[in-house]
């Protein structure tokens, strides 16, 4: 797992310019994806790539195109310090994985990652950071691989009944 | 127990008492869809299985980021959705209304204590009706579409206590991006925003909702002004309703409060890249502008229009400043329309354009090039956000904007006056 390394603030028009958003199919996304701000991104990616950012990756816009071309481009996990609330929502939904790790910045670019999901744990130049468990909920709709899955098995829904975060 | 707006509003929906932390599927009473996120909306949807939408009266539909189509595939995603709309028997107010959010308030579609969704993330706007509102994903509204409900965490609530009045040329904007500036691009995450105090209770709809919609900004889940009288009477102009409290009771736990007079408030300026990065105008007065826009669901409505035409005066704009301005619906139009201000502002130069979202999300026209400069009365400043990575985007007040557009440099709308 190869390393790309963002700031802070990245937002959701960095990620996926406005003038692409008439495109829906992923691989297409991901020849766009930081256009204009990290050109060689969409070159350069490789499946099994990571991206790992600091504070609110993912703020502004509600377009699930953001996290569809980081899948398109066969990124598949997001290590940040914090993410923005809808993109979270958004990428777990559609089976990025984005993972909450405090020491994020720590990572190097380039660098190459271990995941370990059972031990909430990155590896990376031989130290160890932990990552935050993805909630309750949040795992179950991660591991039947999207919203989209996971709906799919639902009659119907159970309102107003839930559990404390 | 003691309730904040928010969570009184999740409990009267549940019919049991719900606090902040709670996370649990939640009915919602209007789910807005645009051309942009709604025709990926719609595969989700059927994706999951849905035949029939839970209910085609919740469902407000309309485009307004890339309209008149601009191109073969907004127009092919434009008459997806309005097959879909008359499959459907939804609504669909297509192109002829205008920005999702103005038309949703002026419409009466999301009101008190109502839980709204919208695939764009200044679904928030509609707290300024008092209604629960959030920007979701594509994928989470499919799930809307199909079951009628949708998983919350019921958020905590960060309460802004605003008093004083406004010195002139000063209003609700640079309150909004003041606060921005202090709370940062991630303060209000996963939270809510009310605004409350006596500089809100005297604030008109337009202006809570520019309040309202800029909460994102901050990572807010929402924002929200409790309904008062103006807003019943907002509501009332609308649809049948009958008020009802719906308030923050006095010992809520809030998580945080912020005090703010705006007595001494000056005019503000977003700086690029960030919304955070906010300054007084004076700090940056002088920056050369090559566009100026005034419109977008932050400031589009006929006040905002009316106070950049009394600075405007008998004046010209710029020759050198492209000035955009676009109201953000057809009724808004109408009043600027009605009067007069559309032949003066046209008489001084600027391009008048029908209701949509312009040039603020970067994809429909009045782009920018390469080392150009835009003042812009919309929310958001992100490199490359209306157009090249390599121009850069202010965000100010109409009054600001009006007083640049003149002056061809930022300005600060006291001096022009």
């Amino acid at each position: 797992m190869r390393v790309w390394k963002f700031g802070d603030d990245i937002d959701t028009d960095a990620i996926i310019p406005g003038r692409f958003l008439t495109i829906y199919d992923p691989q297409e996304l991901a020849r766009h994806a930081f256009e204009g701000t990290r050109e060689d991104f969409a070159a350069q990616v490789e499946p099994g790539d990571v991206i790992v950012a600091g504070r609110n990756f993912g703020c502004g816009s509600s377009r699930e195109h953001a996290p569809l071309a980081l899948k398109g481009a066969g990124v598949d996990m997001v290590i940040a310090r914090s993410f923005a609330r809808i993109f979270y929502r958004n990428a777990i939904n559609t089976g990025l994985l984005p993972l909450i790790c405090e020491q994020a910045d720590a990572i190097d670019e380039g660098s190459t990652i271990r995941v370990d999901l059972e031990e909430h744990v990155v590896e990376a130049a031989g130290k160890r950071y932990p990552l935050e468990p993805v909630p309750g909920f949040f795992r179950e709709i991660a591991d039947a691989g999207g919203l989209v899955a996971w709906a799919r098995t639902l009659e119907e829904v159970e309102l107003c009944t839930g559990s404390r975060s | 127990m003691a309730a904040t707006t928010v969570e009184a509003i999740f409990s009267r929906t549940c019919g049991k008492d719900v606090h902040a932390g709670d996370v649990m599927m939640v009915p919602v009473d209007g789910a807005m869809i645009h051309d942009i996120t709604g025709p990926l909306a719609i595969r989700v949807f059927q994706q999951m299985g849905g035949e029939r939408v839970f209910d085609p009266g919740r469902v407000i539909m309309l485009f307004d980021h890339q309209v008149p189509a601009d191109s073969i595939p907004a127009a092919e995603n434009q008459a997806y959705m309005r097959q879909f709309a008359r499959e459907q028997g939804i609504h669909n107010y297509d192109l002829h209304e205008g920005v999702c959010h103005q038309v949703v308030m002026e419409k009466g579609r999301a009101g008190p204590g109502e839980i709204v969704v919208g695939t764009d993330s200044h679904t928030c706007t509609y707290g300024a009706a008092g209604a629960f509102a959030t920007g979701i994903g594509s994928t989470d509204m499919g799930f809307v579409l199909r079951f009628g409900a949708l998983y919350f965490r019921v958020p905590e609530t960060i309460r802004i206590e605003v008093s004083g009045e406004f010195s002139p040329f000063v209003g609700s904007k640079d309150l909004i991006l003041a606060i921005t500036g202090d709370i940062g691009a991630d303060g209000a995450t996963y939270r809510a925003l009310e605004f409350g105090g006596e500089t809100i209770a005297g604030m008109s709809m337009a202006g809570r909702m520019t309040c309202c919609n800029m909460a994102i900004e901050m990572g807010a889940k929402t924002g929200i002004v409790p309904p008062d009288a103006l807003t019943w009477k907002y509501m009332e102009e609308r649809r049948a309703i009958s008020p009802f409290r719906l308030e923050s009771d006095a010992d809520a736990a809030f998580c945080e409060v912020r005090e703010y007079d705006v007595a001494d408030l000056v005019p503000k300026v977003a700086v690029p890249h960030n919304v955070d990065h906010v300054v007084d105008v004076t700090e940056v007065a002088g920056t050369r502008v090559d566009q100026v826009f005034l419109g977008s669901c932050t400031n589009g409505r006929f006040e905002d229009f009316l106070e950049a035409a009394e600075i405007l005066g008998d004046r010209s704009f710029s020759p050198d400043v492209r000035v955009l301005i676009i109201p953000a619906s057809r009724e808004e139009y109408l009043k600027v329309l009605r009067a007069g201000l559309i032949e003066r502002f046209v008489e001084a130069g600027a391009l008048v354009e029908a209701p949509c979202c312009g040039p603020c999300m970067g994809g429909s026209f009045g782009l920018l090039a390469p080392g150009e400069v835009s003042l812009s009365t919309s929310n958001r400043n992100f490199r490359g956000r209306q157009g090249s990575t390599r121009a850069e985007v202010y965000l100010s007040s109409p009054a600001t904007a009006a007083a640049s557009a003149i002056a061809g440099e930022i300005t600060d709308p006291r001096e022009v006056s």
